[in-house]
């Protein structure tokens, strides 16, 4: 449980926002909504549509794919953009690993949400560069 | 007049106790003695209605029952069209609302909506146990106790339908200067005041809308910009009915809406000054106010739940809950009516279960069966079908049931395939048939998208693994005849249909 300003709080310490200032971090509390995940809870839906981008603050979430564990991801990272930026379906399960606690965004509210925080869509540049060039190295 | 010794369900040891006497649990303590489940009703009030016996303040719901529908009143249809009706199974406890509203609007008013819960309590002759408040809980091994101003209960299960009904007003600066939305006093007292309004909700946006007639000015601010119903096309927004100060704001009639947060509220003789950060561009701005009133919502009255294991989440501190709302960490320990938010179901397109009564009263409605079935072995029928109807009965159902209107994304058709054939499940928890097991079998919802279109999707089990289909929405919703959705349904089910 967190109320607005624990959670801006919460928000200021995670790389993602970390260039907003506290107005904006403000304003970024009350777009997101809070959820809570109990263990085994399918958080993303492999082939469903509709889907939302969701930011972990507390536990660890297990990316899936046929019962196969493919990535474990820990507090500060997110998840759901690729489905929503490329307009496709999920193409993996994301289970919450014991209690998870996140923020969301809906998929429709994303393009407009990255062109009002520019910096934040800075920071998931990087973090996606980062993705691809471990996934280039893995393939040398 | 009712004695002390007449009132039912003293304190003692009961299978189940419900706690609160607003529509949700109403509607579950109702539906749960239909299905001859045994449980106590218990509520701190005084008579019938939960918040409804004060709010809104401004006279009206939000929420419309349109008398005059397509469908005949009182049929299974018709409560689509009657958002505020709890959910009878005889003729004399349906489509109660129409028979209290004098003709003047769509959405009654709270007293119209107050009696209208009173009178369905009256006719299927509920009994609930008053002025008797629930104030602490604990365990006694597999057992809850409720501590209450009458004495102690003790059950195996809680169902809590106490609504998200205590006053919350953020941390900030001066805040003994800011009064709640509850104590909002008279309009005429609001003369020639100039307001300022901390929330941009629809609290908010009713307040500024009950007192443009009154106010000399009216500044709203909260850090994230009004949404409109009509642009997000869910029922999060700002409800067409308060759209009036927004208009105001653009014809310079004297209403400010700033995206700005609140530093801080201190006194300067006889008003008060609102220091405000904007949230872009991050411009300070002080702000002079004769009165400053927190649309700022409402945070769920759990007492010392939590401590017990409840798990919550969110600014209104919701319970965490299954997709039976069930408390995720604490089982045993169900919610009803608007806390049911914290089940917000598959949210696709970010559009979760609504807690308002048009929806949450069928929830409560599943919850009394799933009760009965899980913890009572009082098992509901389950018709069966002709293999050759199982598509067209789905495709009715998305034309007309109510639950699945009043309930987009979030409550489904269910019809199952056992040994014996197809069956109908019922009306279920998306989510629960999404990410649950058992039988082959398809759920059938509608989905609206971020354009307003609503069209039928429908969830197919094979082999434990679910799939989507959506369907193509119809100019007049009118689903039953669809060529194509009877083409795409058919090929989804494959063998499971003749």
């Amino acid at each position: 449980m967190a109320d607005t300003e624990e959670l801006i709080d919460e928000l200021a310490g995670l790389t993602l926002f970390a260039d907003l200032s506290r107005p904006e971090l403000a304003g970024v509390a009350h777009t997101l909504e809070e959820e809570w995940y109990a263990e085994g809870q399918r958080i993303l839906r492999e082939g469903l549509s509709g889907t939302g981008f969701y930011v972990l603050l507390e536990g660890e979430v297990s990316v899936r794919l046929g019962g196969d564990e493919l990535a474990r991801l820990h507090r500060g990272a997110f998840f759901g953009e690729a489905a929503i930026l490329l307009g496709e379906l999920p193409g993996a399960d994301v289970v919450a690993a014991g209690r998870v606690r996140v923020v969301n965004l809906a998929g429709p509210a994303m393009k407009n949400f990255l062109m009002r925080h520019p910096n934040v869509m800075y920071r998931m540049l990087q973090e996606q560069t980062r993705r691809l060039r471990s996934a280039n190295r893995w393939r040398r | 007049m009712e004695t002390l010794a007449e009132r039912p369900f003293p304190p003692g040891d009961y299978p189940l106790v419900v706690v609160g006497s607003g529509p949700g649990g109403i509607q579950v303590s109702y539906s749960l003695r239909r299905l001859g489940v045994e449980h106590a009703f218990i509520s701190a009030d005084d008579s019938p209605g939960g918040m409804f016996r004060r709010f809104p303040f401004f006279q009206r719901l939000l929420s419309w029952t349109k008398p005059y529908a397509p469908v005949p009143r009182g049929s299974r249809a018709y409560q689509r069209y009657d958002w505020n009706s709890l959910i009878g199974d005889e003729p004399t406890h349906q489509a109660i609302q129409p028979e209290f509203m004098d003709g003047t609007s769509e959405f009654p008013s709270r007293p119209e909506m107050e009696a209208q819960l009173a009178e369905f309590v009256h006719r299927a002759a509920l009994p609930i146990r008053y002025g008797c408040r629930w104030e602490a809980t604990r365990r006694d091994g597999d057992r809850f106790v409720l501590d209450t101003s009458d004495g102690e209960y003790r059950c195996g299960l809680v169902v809590f339908a106490v609504g998200v009904a205590e006053p919350f007003t953020p941390e900030l600066a001066g805040r003994e200067h800011v009064v709640h939305y509850v104590d909002t006093r008279d309009a005429a007292s609001y003369a020639g005041k100039r307001l300022f309004i901390v929330g941009k909700q629809n609290s908010g946006f009713e307040l500024a809308s009950g007192l443009l007639h009154w106010a000399s000015r009216i500044v709203l601010a909260s850090p994230r910009p009004a949404k409109l119903s009509v642009e997000t096309n869910t029922l999060a927004g700002i409800r067409a009915r308060y759209l009036q100060p927004i208009e105001d704001r653009f014809m310079g009639g004297g209403v400010y809406i700033l995206n700005a947060s609140i530093e801080g509220v201190e006194r300067a003789g006889d008003v008060f000054r609102i220091k405000t950060r904007a949230t872009e561009g991050g411009m300070d701005l002080t702000i002079e106010a004769d009165e400053v009133i927190a649309a700022t919502g409402f945070v769920t009255p759990l007492r010392d739940l939590p401590a017990l294991g409840v798990a919550t989440f969110g600014q209104s501190r919701l319970p965490a809950q299954t997709a039976y709302w069930e408390s995720a960490s604490l089982p045993g320990v169900y919610f009803a009516g608007t806390i049911n938010m914290g089940s917000p179901g598959l949210k696709k397109n970010g559009v979760g279960g609504t807690g308002a009564v048009h929806g949450a009263r069928f929830n409560a409605r599943i919850l009394a069966r799933e009760i009965a079935e899980r913890h009572f072995g009082i098992v509901a029928p389950r018709p069966s079908l002709a293999p050759r109807d199982v598509v067209n009965y789905l495709l009715e159902e998305a034309t007309d049931a109510p639950e699945l209107w009043n309930q987009k994304g979030y409550l489904a058709r269910a019809v199952l395939f056992g040994g014996d054939g197809p069956y109908d499940e019922g009306i279920v928890p998306l989510q629960a048939f999404v990410d649950g097991s058992g039988p082959d079998g398809a759920a059938i919802t509608l989905e609206g998208d971020a354009e307003g279109v609503v069209r039928p999707a429908a969830y197919v089990r094979r082999g434990g693994s679910v799939s989507e289909v959506m369907l193509d929405p119809d100019p007049l919703n009118e689903f039953r005849g669809s060529a194509d959705g009877r083409a795409r349904l058919t090929a989804a089910l494959g063998e499971l249909l003749p």
